[in-house]
């Protein structure tokens, strides 16, 4: 049996949707889970009933409108709700389909780096354009922090302006990198399982519980990790809005 | 160094290349430029839809709700609170009652035996004014009755010294000379 952790990666075109220049545009597979995440998120905050007592799906529904709302307060403070569709949208859309492409057979739409520098560009042009249009000018003081000494300045602006034009890519690669290489562990960890099974009888059989045991660990990591990014990525983004609101900070 | 590195990295991408040509069109998935341009697409339509759910209907709708259970509680409690005064109320107002009740009680028992002191006080003086008028009459009674008892005893006095003077000496004395003795004696 040959373990072939890549393979859940694949891009595998659906149907073609039209032609770009000349690129392909194509309905995949990483498509189609988006989609599912869209659907999840739909149903979920849609279908999940307004009542006065609230039933388990909409607690659900509620617990997330609390959570990313007290993440934006607490962050970027009472103005920062401005951005709270972008920040629900952006935050439901990684945990959703994070937590689907846990699920066995199944596609990781965010780890693809293409996906996650979109959304992380998405940000970052957000940050830049609200930040210049409310602050003007002002807006690019983050570069320059108080009570640096003049001798100094040049090159902590230089840090600080490179950092800023860094961010979206520890913002996407940080999101990538994780679940890439969770899917990637846990695929080799569990084909150890099944190879020591297949090819060494009952001798493999008791030799596959210690990397079973380390998959189920993994799993339950995992699942962590897939909601843990989303909040990571939520709350950044509310921090880099934060300096787009508040450049004096 | 530079070198090595290169060197390094040559049949480590070979492998790589081997391992997984015979699936696909070659590489690691995630970095195939061909594909990212369906995955850009696929992600603006998908998330510019997620996008306007969740600010048009989802949010508005969830936020809703939550606003609607706030405000209920508040309207519940503002109720709650609007009850308890409205009780409380009553209960001052039932003490206060209670109250005025209370001392118009005692000031209605102070007056009724204020009335029945002052009219036993009038009675029994009116008794003691009877008592003295009548020990007053008693006295006089008894004043009178003692001079008449004293003017009888002077008539009985002379009568018995003229006797007494008749029978030692066998004259009749003088009337008058006996009176004034009695009356010196009496007086005496």
């Amino acid at each position: 049996m040959k373990i072939d952790p890549i393979h859940q990666f694949n891009i595998e075109p659906l149907f073609t949707l039209g032609h770009i220049g000349n690129h392909t545009i194509a309905f995949t597979n990483s498509s189609l889970y988006m989609l599912v995440a869209v659907a999840i998120i739909t149903l979920l905050m849609l279908a999940s009933g307004s009542q006065l007592v609230p039933g388990r799906l909409q607690s659900v529904a509620e617990i997330s409108y609390e959570f990313v709302a007290s993440t934006i307060r607490s962050t970027a403070g009472a103005e920062g709700m401005k951005f709270f569709p972008l920040i629900f949208s952006l935050f439901m859309f990684i945990c959703v389909s994070n937590l689907v492409g846990i699920i066995p057979y199944t596609f990781t739409v965010s780890s693809h780096l293409i996906v996650t520098v979109g959304l992380a560009l998405l940000v970052f042009f957000t940050v830049l354009i609200y930040g210049v249009a409310k602050n003007g000018l002002k807006f690019f003081s983050i570069f320059v922090p108080h009570g640096v000494p003049g001798y100094i300045l040049p090159l902590v602006m230089f840090i600080e302006i490179l950092s800023f034009f860094l961010r979206p890519v520890s913002h996407s690669i940080r999101l990538f990198a994780n679940m890439l290489a969770g899917h990637i562990a846990l695929k080799v960890f569990a084909g150890f399982v099944a190879m020591l099974g297949f090819s060494l009888g009952a001798v493999g059989w008791v030799g596959g519980v210690l990397p079973l045991a380390l998959t189920v660990a993994l799993y339950a990591l995992e699942i962590l990790v897939a909601f843990l990014q989303a909040y990571v990525f939520a709350i950044l983004t509310c921090i880099y809005l934060n300096d787009a609101i508040h450049p004096g900070h | 160094m530079a070198e090595s590195h290169g060197g390094a990295k040559g049949p480590a991408a070979g492998a790589h290349t081997e391992a997984d040509g015979g699936h696909h069109s070659g590489g690691f998935p995630p970095f195939e430029s061909s594909t990212f341009a369906s995955q850009l697409v696929s992600l603006a339509i998908f998330f510019v839809l997620l996008y306007v759910i969740v600010s048009k209907f989802a949010l508005p709708k969830v936020g809703g709700a939550i606003e609607a259970r706030q405000n209920k509680i508040e309207g519940d409690l503002a109720e709650a609170q609007q009850l308890k005064d409205q009780s409380e109320a009553a209960l001052k107002a039932y003490e206060g009652e209670l109250a005025s009740a209370r001392s118009r009680a005692q000031a209605i028992g102070n007056e009724s035996r204020d009335k029945a002191n002052a009219q036993a006080e009038a009675e029994r003086k009116a008794l003691e004014e009877q008592l003295a008028a009548k020990l007053a009459g008693a006295e006089k009674t008894i004043a009178s009755t003692r001079a008449t008892a004293m003017s009888n005893v002077r008539g009985i006095a002379a009568d018995a010294a003229g006797q007494i003077v008749q029978q030692l000496t066998g004259v009749v004395p003088d009337a008058a000379s006996v009176n004034a003795a009695v009356d010196a004696s009496l007086k005496g």
